[in-house]
């Protein structure tokens, strides 16, 4: 079955090509989905992808929550629909308060652009679910505000409820508890700050980010 | 009546401030050794058109929480006063 995937452009956005790349390599049908536009068309799967929406003024994310598209993407997501957020969309969808917490500078103060070990801690999410929980996979980061933080209430939450998906193997940003990607209780919207669309194949140095975004297509 | 508002964006205490950090580190090299504890914000400043204090008071509380800051990880102070004229 091949899924049609929307990919959310936001006026600095710059990771939704590797998206629409990425999917259609896996038999999926993507299409860009403007921002100015508050509707989904329909589509069954949402990824918010990575770069600077609205250039990140005032803090990541911040403003890009209030476009139009967001409010299709809430009503996609409270209907069950898969949603993704990678980097920059990770940030937009704790923001958008589609996920809980919040991404705060690395710790090391310095801008991450690596390539990074990650475990599948659940594969049971929109975008792990055909993962090998307990596996480990190689996935680029690219970020300067990746430290996901959360009150001591929410994490709690998060580990009790098996909705920390992926962790970090070396924890590059200082991340609470190690965390990379997390889950919302109905398991449907996935952020997390690995950008699995960088490695979709060896000749990127990595073909990991496929069975993620298989999950989404397949 | 116009308000003039000012907004300082803190971050909370313990979060990582790499930029307050960075500043702190070069202190010493410039020859200000004894200066500890630089934490960088933002400040935020603009008129509000509401028909008292405690009403613009409260608009500009709603715009910081639900805007201006993430409440996870910063907090706001809001400095307000009666500024007839300003932003006209």
């Amino acid at each position: 079955m091949s899924r049609r995937v929307g990919v959310v452009l936001f006026p600095g956005s710059n990771c939704e090509q590797d998206v629409v790349e990425a999917v259609d390599l896996l038999g999926g049908e993507a299409e860009i989905l403007w921002h100015g536009d508050a509707t989904v068309n329909g589509v069954d799967a949402v990824v918010v992808p990575g770069g600077f929406a609205h250039g990140d003024y005032l803090r990541p994310g911040a403003i890009a929550r209030f476009s139009p598209v967001m409010a299709a993407v809430a009503d996609h997501a409270a209907a069950g629909g898969p949603v993704v957020g990678i980097c920059n969309g990770f940030q937009v969808l704790t923001e958008a308060g589609l996920l809980p917490g919040a991404l705060q500078k690395n710790r090391g103060l310095k801008f991450l652009c690596t390539t990074v070990e990650l475990r599948v801690e659940s594969n049971d999410s929109a975008l792990t679910r055909l993962a090998e929980a307990g596996s480990t996979i190689r996935i680029p980061v690219n970020h300067f505000e990746g430290n996901y933080t959360c009150d001591d209430e929410t994490l709690a939450a998060l580990k009790s409820e098996d909705r920390v998906v992926l962790r970090y193997v070396d924890n590059p940003n200082g991340s609470v508890d190690d965390i990379a990607g997390i889950c919302n209780e109905g398991r449907n919207v996935v952020g997390l700050m690995p950008h699995p669309e960088r490695a979709t194949s060896e000749l990127l140095g990595s073909a990991d980010g496929l069975p993620l975004l298989r999950s989404l297509v397949a | 009546m116009i308000f003039s508002v000012h907004v300082e964006v803190r971050l909370r205490p313990g979060i990582a401030d790499p930029q307050g950090s960075t500043i702190e580190r070069a202190l010493p090299t410039l020859g200000f050794p004894g200066v500890e504890g630089v934490r960088v914000g933002k400040s935020i400043r603009f008129t509000i058109d509401a028909a008292d204090e405690a009403s613009a008071r409260s608009e500009a509380e709603d715009l910081c929480r639900r805007f201006l800051t993430n409440p996870v990880i910063e907090d706001a102070v809001i400095e307000l006063e009666a500024a007839a004229g300003v932003g006209r």
